[in-house]
């Protein structure tokens, strides 16, 4: 799981409040590199959807939040220094092994081999 | 069957055959989202399986992640190392995206199995619904949804429709070559609020 899925995702389980179930909080036991291409048009792009706080948080508890650029200023998309950095944990830092909590329910989700496993048992749909 | 063990995922996704057809539909499917051009987009794929329909996606130069009920074939889709994060995920539970997250959304032969009933529980009114309605919600406006399809008959073909105009989508059913038995195929084109070009002023051109 890359750090851009997981600043767009959001708990589902049943009766959360609107907006709720967001952001899952991530215990990770193995997270790895892996090299993507960079784009700038695609990060620059992504830029109005990320939520800076979430993905602040997220990168620190994986150890790469000070290779988070600072938020994001007028210009950004033309900041070459400030695209590649998001740019690597965005896309290239990714959680292999963990667990992700639902901050509202407490529901965990297990992540393995990379994959979040978001199954709902049938009485938390 | 809705799942599918180890061995039978690799298998399909090794058949040449069924590789040609994965990729025939899913062009055809990134045909009909009408994305803009020269963009790299961010795409969900509903029932990624192992990921044949992800590696089209990815050539075209787009970012996408992938949800399917059957971890067999993620887990064929890890070993290929596909360029798409994944996710295990029933999407008649729901589409877990915050709004506005995704630029379009393929599925090619996935959707119809929301149509069976596999438990006593399942509803599948009402699991068209939840997904149809969290995919409105997931989708940036403006954007759209291209699902192909095999339905099993005309009913079931309208309550899938059916379901996903309630849930606040417009457009419908697009059938390529209906007069051929073996080509006819199905893609319920979705759109997100207002999705035609804007009009030209009066006197312009
Ligand atoms: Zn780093």
């Amino acid at each position: 799981m890359k750090l851009l899925t997981h600043n767009l995702l959001t708990s589902h389980v049943r009766g959360l409040r609107p907006g709720g179930g967001y952001p899952l909080g991530i215990q990770a036991t193995e997270v790895k590199l892996s090299p993507v291409d960079f784009n700038a048009q695609f990060v620059a792009r992504m830029v109005p959807k990320v939520q800076w706080a979430a993905l602040l948080q997220a990168a620190q508890s994986l150890g790469h939040g000070s290779d988070l650029p600072p938020e994001p200023a007028p210009g950004y998309e033309s900041d070459e220094d400030f695209l590649r950095r998001l740019h690597h944990v965005l896309l290239e830092v990714e959680v292999v092994e963990g667990i992700l909590r639902c901050p509202d329910s407490g529901h965990e989700f297990p992540i393995t081999k990379g994959i979040p496993n978001m199954l709902l048992a049938e009485e938390e749909t | 069957e809705l799942f599918y063990d180890a061995a039978e995922a690799r298998k399909y996704t090794q058949n040449s055959r069924m590789i040609e057809i994965q990729t025939q539909m899913s062009q055809r499917a990134v045909e009909l989202l009408g994305l803009a051009e020269d963009q790299p987009c961010f795409l969900l794929d509903v029932g990624c399986g192992s990921g044949l329909s992800g590696d089209y996606i990815s050539e075209e130069g787009h970012y996408w992640v992938g949800m399917d009920i059957s971890s067999a074939m993620l887990d064929v889709a890890v070993e290929r190392e596909v360029e798409g994060d994944l996710l295990l995920a029933d999407v008649g539970h729901g589409i877990p995206f915050r709004p506005g997250t995704f630029d379009g959304c393929i599925s090619i032969s996935a959707v119809q199995w929301l149509c069976n009933a596999d438990k006593k529980t399942h509803s599948p009114p009402k699991r068209l619904y939840r997904f149809f309605s969290t995919l409105y919600s997931a989708l940036a406006r403006g954007s759209r949804a291209v699902l192909q399809l095999y339905p099993e008959n005309s009913e079931q073909l309208e309550l899938i429709t059916a379901q996903a105009m309630k849930a606040g989508f417009t457009g419908g059913m697009v059938v390529d070559y209906p007069n051929s038995a073996k080509a006819k195929k199905f893609f319920l084109c979705l759109f997100v609020g207002a999705s035609g070009v804007l009009p030209k002023g009066l006197g312009a051109e």
